[in-house]
């Protein structure tokens, strides 16, 4: 068991742990305000794709960074329009959008980097050369803010009124459509961060690296029961299980099956076997307006 | 009048997508023009083209008649990936263990298999709606990801042909043949008698939705659940049994890459095929013979890509489905607010 206790073994699991938890918040603020967002999984692929574009024309990071930004906030914003705007069904919406990521970043890989399995390399993040890791100190820093802006701030409670109940936040003069908009907005930001994030820490972009990470952080957020901090907690669980795969690969637990356990575990809870799992009420519900 | 008011919105938005899609192939320096017109004669200009675009329809036939399915009963069943890879692993399976069985047996084995792999996969989510209330959306989801893991344990770790990433040969006797072995016609594709299987289904679903006391009572749950359960319909059973069916019809989707063209089974052969197959169902408006029409052209689209490759990256085809299916959700919504149409 000592090699638990390692700190490579702790920092790979914050490593491992990043791309899961960016998005899950994304995801928290996105739901809160009642929009369900599967893109996510879109998301995190064009946010990794764009960084590494990014990152290879301009030769910095910073700038990389700020496009997988920018790609994840696009695909949030086609999500906006199409399910708060036009009140069309958000889980299909999403699945659309994740066809559609899958087909640009593949068809701009062949065109920018003449492959369509990978970019060239670009200049990443080295974690060992720093005292820390950029990126995580970021993650901490922002869950903290998400938390802070969820419970505290003025826009954390329009957000979950919007998502609980759209009607009573409307009659109160809120504008459901902009603060639902903002909380997509945000999550596509954060989402488009995991991504840079992959493509940095691996130093090129590979086809499809986003590898279902979506969907598990929208899996944490459940387990999380929709809060920051318990969505943290879901993802650094994940997170620990991959590391632990990784450092016993040959422990005879056959690896599909720690796979398995974040959705596994999802399933649970969503049956109430720990605990309630309340969703706002209005989740995934586009609110139309009485005249 | 009818007919036009049902397909102005799907037909608009396969237009704007063709539109869009232009604007992609001019910023690559290429001709739309010529992309499309080589896209459309390529496929459907010869048998060999007709033959490729009818395989790929026929997994979209399966999976599109799943999702709407699911969604006559009021169920979304985003699943139909997850089920279709279980079920085409039960029929490859079938075909390579029980090797010594004569055809006549051995096809219907493999295509039950399929079938209730694909049920049992779906119905697990089904349970969970009717006895924890938990959306099925999400769990199908997850099922997903547990069906992908899952066979790929199977896959990986047991039935693993070494020096191969794919299981043992399915018995000669499992093989659905190839239209080309049989009749000549379609020289070369990979077209096969699954798709018979698939346009047969089609028609069963059709006469059970339409013509059945079972088909009545999917309907009137889908329609509203209230209404099922005051009229004294087991509610909670109908929606297994519904999730179940949804999720055999797209166990059989993986007959046509396993027993129809590769022999056995590989991962990642379903090109997403589970996910394509919502888009079938949402253009086709959840009607089994338009499904089969819509299923053609998206196999138009995914041969089609192919063909055009040497202009354009492929992927161009998986872009068009992308934002058709942002359109029609988008589109159909105004169209039907305009002419007043029921949810279909």
């Amino acid at each position: 068991m000592e090699e638990l206790l390692t700190i490579t073994f702790v920092l790979q699991t914050l490593r491992i742990t990043i791309p899961y938890l960016l998005p899950s918040l994304g995801a928290v603020y996105s739901e809160k305000g009642g929009v369900v967002n599967i893109a996510l999984e879109g998301i995190l692929l064009s946010g990794a794709f764009a960084a590494a574009a990014g990152t290879f024309y301009t030769g910095n990071i910073i700038v990389g960074t700020a496009c997988g930004i920018l790609a994840g906030i696009i695909i949030a914003l086609i999500h906006s329009i199409v399910t708060i705007t036009f009140k069309a069904n958000q889980i299909v919406s999403g699945i659309a959008l994740n066809i559609l990521a899958f087909g640009i970043t593949k068809f701009f890989c062949k065109i920018l980097f003449g492959s369509s399995s990978n970019s060239e390399r670009i200049p990443g993040i080295e974690t060992l050369d720093l005292p820390f890791n950029p990126f995580l100190l970021l993650c901490v820093i922002i869950l903290g803010i998400t938390y802070f802006t969820i419970n505290k701030t003025r826009f954390g409670l329009r957000l979950r009124a919007v998502g609980e109940n759209p009607q009573a936040a409307d009659s109160l003069g809120i504008s459901v459509t902009k603060v639902r908009y903002l909380g997509v907005l945000i999550s596509g930001a954060l989402g488009g961060l995991g991504g840079a994030w992959l493509a940095l820490d691996q130093h090129s972009y590979t086809d499809g690296m986003s590898a279902g990470r979506g969907y598990i952080a929208l899996a944490a957020m459940i387990i999380g029961k929709w809060n920051p901090m318990g969505a943290a907690g879901a993802c650094l669980l994940f997170g620990l299980a991959e590391s632990f795969t990784l450092q016993f690969q040959d422990s005879g637990i056959p690896t599909q099956f720690i796979q398995m356990l974040p959705y596994v575990l999802t399933i649970i809870v969503l049956a109430g076997f720990i605990g309630k799992a309340n969703p706002p009420a209005a989740d995934g519900v586009p609110y139309e307006k009485k005249d | 009048m009818k007919y036009f008011k049902y397909s102005a919105g799907p037909l608009i938005s396969i237009i704007l997508s063709l539109i869009i899609g232009a604007i992609f192939i001019i910023l690559i320096g290429q001709d739309p023009a010529e992309v499309y017109v080589k896209m459309f004669t390529d496929t459907l200009g010869n048998s060999y083209g007709i033959g490729q675009v009818l395989f790929k329809a026929t997994p979209l036939i399966l999976t599109g008649l799943s999702v709407a399915f699911a969604f006559r009963a009021g169920l979304f069943n985003i699943g139909a990936e997850g089920q279709m890879t279980v079920g085409a692993f039960a029929s490859a399976w079938a075909g390579f263990t029980f090797t010594s069985m004569p055809w006549i047996v051995l096809i219907p084995l493999c295509i039950i298999s399929g079938f209730l792999a694909g049920a049992f996969w779906a119905a697990i989510a089904g349970y969970l709606k009717a006895r924890f209330g938990s959306h099925e959306v999400i769990n199908t989801i997850m099922l997903n990801f547990i069906a992908m893991a899952l066979v790929s344990y199977l896959v990986n770790n047991i039935y693993l042909v070494p020096a191969t990433i794919h299981t043992p040969e399915i018995s000669p006797n499992a093989v659905l043949l190839r239209f080309d072995v049989i009749t000549g016609m379609f020289k070369g594709s990979p077209f096969n008698l699954s798709f018979v299987i698939a346009a047969a289904v089609c028609i069963i679903i059709y006469y059970v939705i339409r013509k059945t006391p079972f088909g009545y009572r999917i309907n009137t749950l889908g329609y509203n659940i209230n209404a099922a359960e005051y009229a004294g319909m087991n509610v909670k059973r109908l929606t297994v049994y519904a999730m179940a069916i949804a999720g055999g019809l797209a166990g059989l989707a993986g007959l046509n890459f396993v027993n129809g063209y590769k022999h056995y089974f590989e991962l990642g052969f379903s090109e997403n095929a589970g996910y394509v197959g919502i888009a079938v169902a949402l253009i086709a408006r959840n009607n089994p013979f338009a499904i089969i029409i819509i299923a053609v052209f998206f196999g138009v689209l995914e041969y089609g890509g192919l063909t055009v490759n040497t202009l354009v990256p492929k992927e161009i085809v998986t872009i068009l489905q992308g934002i058709i299916i942002l359109l029609i959700i988008t589109i159909t919504k105004y169209f039907d607010k305009k002419f007043k149409l029921a949810k279909a």
